[in-house]
């Protein structure tokens, strides 16, 4: 065993224990620890647990490798998986904690007084929780393997336990003071690596200030007009210009706020905190926890774009030799024996030409020099992973990205087997099957649907369905088109009632999904080829739970004006979660 | 309400006037925050970034910067000022919690 593994082994087995103490110290003894913590978790604490309840292996590991490809387009991610925190501070978790019961679909039954909307809720909930929870149980599987160089299932496995210790056991207090632990070392494990590079390339310890600063040992060259030009000489667009068509940009960057404020496990967070002004304050700290790593992966892709294209171009750009295939550094052979990164010479000089070889005008720049074809593939997902190697750095930094993966990874898959497991034993058994269920019979079942929740997601994430990449659109655009309108409608309209917002969540789910299996055709082959010259408006299967949620709207609006207005009660219960005095603590059913 | 106000009492409907010129403000301010936000975001960021990358704030095309950082910040410092003016309001209308 090397160095570096037995660092990464030492490192990651300590953030191990730290989880299974925090669990062990913080076990569920009620229902109201088990689904909410009791509601007596701080404004401050559950900040950063809902910022590693939602940045996932995602975040961490895929999201800046996406916009070191993509440059400007990248920023649908920023401002999306931002931006929906506005929506929810503003529009959404006041009045939910006010509300006080315990999930979701608790809402959505007594506001619009029925059993069906409640099921049709838990239905959506469950499908897009298990769609991320499948994607998380991947990045903790990569992880391991590369690090740790056991067997993805293997790595599955002891994710899985560690898990179901502090999920199972602790249920919401034990998963929300573990996430507050797993934030701690993933931000730092995001952070180490970025000021070593920002400092290496701009002497600007800040990675936000370096990508706007100067490339050291020059005076005025700034770090992303040397980027521009260099992509460029390489036959790629202007890295802070975009490609997308501006109304697809539009639409995806509303898809995934509006999919953010909608995701029931990010939305039963704010369910924990003991005060409605806690509610609005924590999803500020919320966004400031999640600003320090979203404000920093622009600099870590753009920085580790560069440091890669460096790498292959030691000299002039595009001009003189690229690097020799034999002089390789060390981090490029460890990446080629996991597949994600990939060398064939295609014109057989030894030498490696990475270009962007699908620019038609391009071609005879490329085709004067020789060169037959892009000859490197890289993955996008090694960005992160690979970049404390690119750049250089000592070892223990990347034993931390390791276990900074790991933490995102599991952080999430937690807070997503909670909300399902809730959903199944409140919802459905003590809900609609068995009313008369007692307090610790609840509590129990809750604990078996989060260890079968769990043995289903370490399934998916072993086999994964051929489609994880493209069930990401999935859970985002449902949670737009169904959960978001019909929260905030039940708590901006006194009219909406029960047959308009079961209309309309059914319309949005089946108008959203219909789409992205038209497009990009999951379980069959798809109906239409996925450009845009195809799509609705131009707005691609990634954004179009903008328009089903416009659909779920219109519908609900229509449908509630021609049926019977809501009863009175309803009409009480809207007046009492709009005004913030009386929030009390835990309520049962 | 205005449908059931006629068979309140003075004093509850004085209560519910109260409730609505709550709710009222509280939607005031909100849909000024929203303002900004879609502004900052799918304005400077989206349907203005080419134009604003004319400009530049050190290193970043101003759009740029919006679309990749400014907006975040912009975020950030809607929803704190938002809880502040909320909890003043709600002191104001006495319905803040005890």
């Amino acid at each position: 065993m090397d160095n570096l593994q037995l660092l990464t082994y030492i490192v990651v087995g300590f953030t191990f224990v730290l989880y299974i103490g925090i669990a062990v110290w913080s076990r569920a003894h009620t229902t109201g620890d088990f689904y909410v913590a009791g509601k007596g978790v701080h404004p401050i604490a559950n900040g950063m647990a809902t910022a590693a309840d939602w940045m996932s292996a995602a975040s961490f590991i895929s999201m800046a490798g996406l916009i070191a490809f993509l440059g400007y387009d990248g920023s649908v991610y920023l401002m999306g998986w931002t931006g929906g925190y506005v929506l929810l501070a503003l529009l959404l978790a006041p009045y939910l904690r006010k509300y006080g019961k315990f999930t979701v679909p608790s809402f959505i039954a007594d506001r619009y007084y029925s059993k069906t909307a409640r099921v049709v809720a838990v239905i959506c909930l469950i499908f897009i929780s298990f769609t991320y929870v499948a994607g998380q149980m991947r990045g903790v599987g990569i992880v391991f393997s590369r690090f740790l160089e056991v067997d993805i299932l293997t790595g599955l496995l002891v994710g899985m336990g560690i898990v179901f210790i502090y999920a199972v056991l602790g249920g919401m207090k034990g998963i929300t003071y573990t996430q507050v632990a797993q934030y701690c070392v993933l931000i730092f494990a995001y952070t180490v690596p970025a000021v070593f590079i920002s400092i290496q390339l701009t002497g600007n310890p800040f990675p936000q200030l370096g990508l706007g600063s100067t490339v050291s040992g020059t005076e005025s060259m700034y770090l992303l007009e040397k980027l521009d030009l260099v992509v460029q000489d390489l036959g790629f667009g202007a890295y802070t210009d975009g490609s997308k068509a501006m109304i697809d940009v539009a639409a995806i960057t509303l898809a995934l706020m509006v999919g953010t404020a909608g995701l029931p496990h990010v939305i039963v967070r704010f369910f924990t905190v003991p005060k409605v002004s806690d509610a609005r304050k924590s999803a500020g700290w919320a966004l400031l926890f999640i600003a320090l790593l979203y404000t920093t992966a622009p600099a870590v892709g753009a920085m580790a774009r560069l440091n890669l294209i460096e790498t292959i171009w030691p000299g002039e750009v595009a001009e003189s030799q690229p690097l020799a295939y034999e002089e390789r550094p060390e981090w490029f052979r460890t990446w080629e024996n996991t597949g994600l990164l990939d060398f064939t010479d295609k014109n057989g000089d030894g030498m490696i030409q990475y270009y962007n070889d699908a620019n038609p005008d391009f071609r005879p720049t490329a085709e004067a020099k020789g060169w037959e074809g892009n000859e490197l593939m890289v993955d996008r997902d090694i960005m992160v992973l690979a970049n404390p190697e690119i750049a250089r750095l000592p070892n223990w930094v990347i034993a931390l990205v390791a276990a900074g993966g790991i933490a995102a990874a599991l952080s999430t898959a937690a807070g997503l087997l909670l909300v399902i497991s809730s959903a199944v034993s409140h919802d459905l058994v003590k809900n609609i099957f068995a009313p008369n269920m007692s307090d610790r019979g609840e509590l129990l079942t809750g604990r078996i649907a989060a260890a079968v929740a769990i043995c289903v997601a370490g399934y998916l994430g072993y086999n994964p369905p051929g489609f994880v990449a493209q069930v990401v659109a999935f859970a985002f655009g449902l949670a737009a088109a169904s959960l978001f309108p019909a929260i905030i409608m039940g708590i901006f309209s006194t009219r909406i009632n029960r047959e308009g917002a079961i209309a309309g969540m059914l319309t949005g789910l089946i108008f959203t999904f219909g789409y992205i299996l038209y497009f990009k055709g999951i379980f069959i082959t798809p109906i239409a080829e996925n450009v845009p010259e195809n799509w609705l408006f131009g707005i691609s299967p990634e954004g179009i739970g903008v328009v089903g949620m416009l659909l779920n709207f219109a519908v609900a609006f229509t449908v509630s004006r021609f049926t019977a207005a809501p009863p009175v009660h309803i009409r009480e219960l809207i007046e009492d979660i709009r005004v913030p005095r009386g929030a009390g603590g835990a309520q049962a059913h | 309400m205005s449908q059931h106000s006629s068979q309140q009492s003075p004093q509850q409907s004085e209560h519910q006037d109260r409730r609505d010129a709550y709710w009222n403000a509280n939607k005031r301010i909100m849909f000024g925050c929203l303002i900004v936000w879609f502004v900052v975001s799918f304005g400077f960021g989206i349907v203005l970034a080419e134009p604003l990358d004319n400009f530049h704030l050190f290193g970043y095309p101003l759009g740029f910067w919006f679309a990749q950082q400014g907006s975040i910040y912009t975020f950030l410092i809607l929803i704190f000022f938002y809880a502040w003016r909320m909890n003043k309001l709600d002191r104001e209308h006495d319905v803040h919690e005890e």
